[in-house]
């Protein structure tokens, strides 16, 4: 942890490049990093946990061993991205923002990647996967369990 | 690298990167944006690399990997100069026989060219294909030619000629003017006047300015800013140097989304690589100006586009946007006079400074010019950004660089500016769009998304998609917005699942002025615009939904079911395997019947049964009801 954020300045502007750098790191934000954080930029505890609930790319939990990951935007949302989430949920019996109890898969949604021409898209693990039908799913998720 | 410490150095630095390129017979271009390498270019680049090696062609044949070519649709595609064939929809296998037959044989696969979806008629050359040809690619042509991993090849361009121009030729006062004639507006949406913006910020006395690049693309559904700094950064840069220089900065930022990694991996080494050759840092080219820009990651909150939002986040805050005045140009980071502007205004600025205000003005409209780029997605054929003058019409944009609508199907509505903008229906396809008309019409015209929608598309789901999207990335500090948008997004859930009531129309109505008027910053401000048009426009498909529980374009799950025709179906048990629930039953060569009461409606049986029997269909309203009657009194029986 010290050597994480030893790197940064003791500012607060530095506050949210060190919060990514942890949470790449131990793939999220540890209790313990939140005060070590608060000593080094003399920002009370209160307000780090305030700035890293704001921002969807903290999570105060670890996330699963896969991250699967589907795109919501506007394009895909016409092209049926909300059945692909649906259909996920169900094969990983899980809700969106939740883990597997196996902690194998965190299932997760976000607004638009961007990527909106060969939508619906689904990330797996930064793959990324184009114009995904309900049939692809099982395959995608195959990928996942041979790659381990 | 040696530093640039006089602007001659620049040229003189093309001369020789231009005389150290080997003269290639051929040269492939393979684009490699976000989309491309989704769709497998990376796979596509690595064997033809295999095969120019395994062929002993990497002497008279060169690659070249650029960004984002605009042609979503037909990732992964490349384009062979010097004649400029057009592949599309390339798998690695097509590779031997491209290089066997096109690159050697100069002979054309019909296979791989590009098909008109409505004509059938083939192009061979990328410049001939009606997607292109009706587009000006004031901005987005160079991402043909720039690998944006190299600033050799921006610099070939004249790349930071303009920037030479504005600091040695030019007055700081003079650079302004010159961007203030040529009327060129925000691009981020509000479409403020970009020379008055900077004219404000140059007034105000202050030792310390600062100015932002807004890449926090965050419309869900707009994705120019990504392309531009994934496949052209150096032009970006170059604009923010310019503005800079204007406007008397010292220090810059670009604030980029997390969502957009290759875009943050291709700006970071982009400044790396300015800052070696004295592009960026002290003494530019050997002047007295002194200028550095850093790069932001966003953390995956909608609000930070909006500039007070965004100032807060790069200051380590809670992305809250504040009361203006005072304007960012007055007081902004850390209290210091500001100047935000969106990428694609950035990109502006060395066209304008290079070829002047008069040339600049000369495309668009009397209040909009130059071009704007525009990403044409959802149910039409040729899925892409466009890049078009102003005051272009939506019906040129639609059918003739779009190719219209995917599968024939009819025109419903076109989304433009994101969840701040409306809905616009097929009257308004002649609308000659510029940022006044689209106002004037209840949409803006935001970032410059564009979804088209078909008569598959529910308006009032669309609503309450939008109103679900801001809901949840409503900040929380004003009330109109964090009570008004919940609200909203209620009543419209409520009508989508059947339960709407007589006056809900009017309460949305009424709740949406409020949230309009009373809210603190632009979300709140735009909020509303997605029910306002849709109740302008489609207040028909408002009425059914309330009043018969009927969802005309079959989309609200809760108002309709599927239904197997006996007649058509011929018990292939693709549906009954399919179903996840094990709603279907029946047996080979017999008629499948769907259980309504087990049915998800997850329309997995609707999209795998084979397109020449198509025995599966959406019902709604007393059709659906109807549905029910019939089963349940069967079902008493048993």
């Amino acid at each position: 942890m010290e050597n994480i954020i030893h790197e940064f300045l003791r500012a607060q502007k530095e506050l949210i490049h060190i919060l990514h750098k942890v949470q790449a790191y131990y793939g999220y934000i540890p209790a313990e990093a939140i005060s070590c954080i608060s000593e080094y930029l003399k920002i009370t505890e209160s307000e780090i946990f305030g700035v890293l609930t704001f921002y969807r790319a903290f999570s105060l939990e670890p996330r699963g061993k896969n991250l699967v990951t589907v795109c919501l935007g506007t394009a895909c949302h016409v092209r049926g991205g909300v059945q692909i989430a649906e259909e996920l949920e169900r094969k990983l019996d899980v809700k969106v923002g939740q883990i597997t109890a196996d902690r194998k898969f965190s299932l997760e949604t976000v607004n638009c990647l961007g990527c909106c021409a060969i939508g619906p898209v689904v990330v797996v693990n930064g793959n990324y996967h184009s114009r995904v039908t309900l049939k692809k799913i099982d395959e995608i998720l195959q990928e996942c369990q041979t790659s381990q | 690298m040696k530093k640039l410490t006089h602007p001659s150095y620049l040229t003189e630095w093309k001369k020789r990167i231009l005389a150290k390129r080997p003269s290639y017979q051929k040269i492939i271009v393979v684009s490699s944006g976000t989309c491309g390498q989704a769709s497998g270019s990376l796979q596509i680049i690595q064997t033809l690399n295999q095969e120019l090696e395994k062929r002993d062609l990497q002497g008279t044949v060169g690659m070249e990997v650029t960004g984002c070519h605009g042609f979503c649709e037909m990732e992964p595609n490349l384009i062979i100069y010097p004649e400029g064939v057009f592949y599309t929809k390339l798998e690695t296998k097509d590779i031997p026989k491209v290089i066997e037959e096109t690159v050697l044989g100069d002979k054309i696969i019909p296979s791989l060219v590009y098909q008109d979806p409505k004509t059938g008629q083939r192009f061979n050359h990328q410049k001939e294909i009606p997607f292109y040809q009706k587009q000006m690619r004031l901005l987005t042509e160079n991402n043909f030619r720039v690998d944006p991993t190299k600033i050799e090849d921006y610099i070939v361009l004249d790349g930071y000629q303009a920037l030479t121009k504005a600091l040695f030729d030019m007055t700081s006062s003079e650079v302004i003017s010159e961007i203030g004639t040529s009327g060129l507006r925000g691009r981020g949406g509000a479409g403020f006047l970009t020379g008055k913006k900077w004219e404000i910020c140059h007034k105000t006395n202050s030792g310390q300015k600062y100015i932002i690049c807004n890449a926090d693309e965050g419309d869900p559904g707009a994705y120019m800013d990504r392309s531009l700094l994934e496949g052209n950064p150096h032009s970006v840069i170059e604009g923010m140097i310019i503005g800079a220089y204007a406007i008397g900065a010292s220090e810059g930022f670009i604030y980029v989304r997390m969502e957009y990694p290759l875009a943050v991996k291709h700006v970071t080494l982009a400044l790396e690589q300015a800052r070696n050759c004295g592009l960026l840092g002290k003494s530019i080219l050997g002047s007295e100006f002194h200028f550095d820009i850093h790069i932001v990651e966003g953390a995956g909150a909608f609000v930070s586009g909006e500039e007070t939002a965004l100032m807060a986040s790069i200051e380590g805050r809670r992305a809250f946007p504040r009361q203006r005045p005072p304007f960012p140009a007055q007081e902004g980071l850390w209290g210091k006079p500001t100047n935000i502007n969106n990428v694609e205004t950035w990109a502006n600025v060395p066209l304008i400074i290079n070829r002047g205000a008069a040339w600049y003005s000369s495309f668009g409209t009397e209040k909009s010019k130059g071009t704007k780029i525009f990403s044409l997605v959802g149910k039409i054929n040729n899925t892409g950004l466009v890049e078009v003058p102003m005051g272009i019409t939506l019906r040129e944009i639609i059918y003739d660089i779009g190719g219209g609508i995917k599968n024939n199907k009819k025109f419903k509505a076109v989304q433009t500016g994101g969840p701040s903008g409306g809905c616009l229906p097929s009257e308004m396809l002649d609308l000659a769009i510029d940022y006044d008309t689209l106002t004037k019409a209840g949409s803006i015209m935001g970032s410059g998304g564009m979804i088209v929608m078909d008569e598959e598309t529910c308006m009032v789901d669309v609503a309450r998609y939008f109103l679900k999207f801001t809901q949840e990335e409503s900040c929380g500090k004003c009330v109109p917005c964090r009570v008004g948008t919940r609200q909203m997004a209620e009543i419209l859930t409520r009508i989508t699942q059947g339960q709407g009531e007589e006056g809900d129309i009017e309460k949305l109505e009424e709740l949406a002025l409020t949230v309009k008027v009373c809210s603190l910053c632009g979300l709140g401000q735009t909020a509303p615009n997605p029910v306002l048009t849709t109740i302008r426009y489609f207040r028909d498909e408002y009425e059914a939904h309330i009043r018969e529980k009927n969802c005309p374009a079959l989309v609200c799950k809760d108002l309709i079911a599927y239904y197997i025709e006996p007649e058509k179906c011929v018990g292939c048990l693709l549906c009954l395997k399919e179903c996840p629930v094990e709603a279907i039953s029946g047996e080979r060569k017999k008629v499948h019947v769907i259980d309504q009461q087990k049915c998800l409606k997850c329309g997995a049986c609707f999209e795998i049964c084979p397109p020449k029997v198509r025995a599966v269909s959406k019902f709604t309203g007393k059709k659906r009801s109807g549905l029910f009657k019939k089963i349940e009194p069967e079902r008493a029986r048993k």
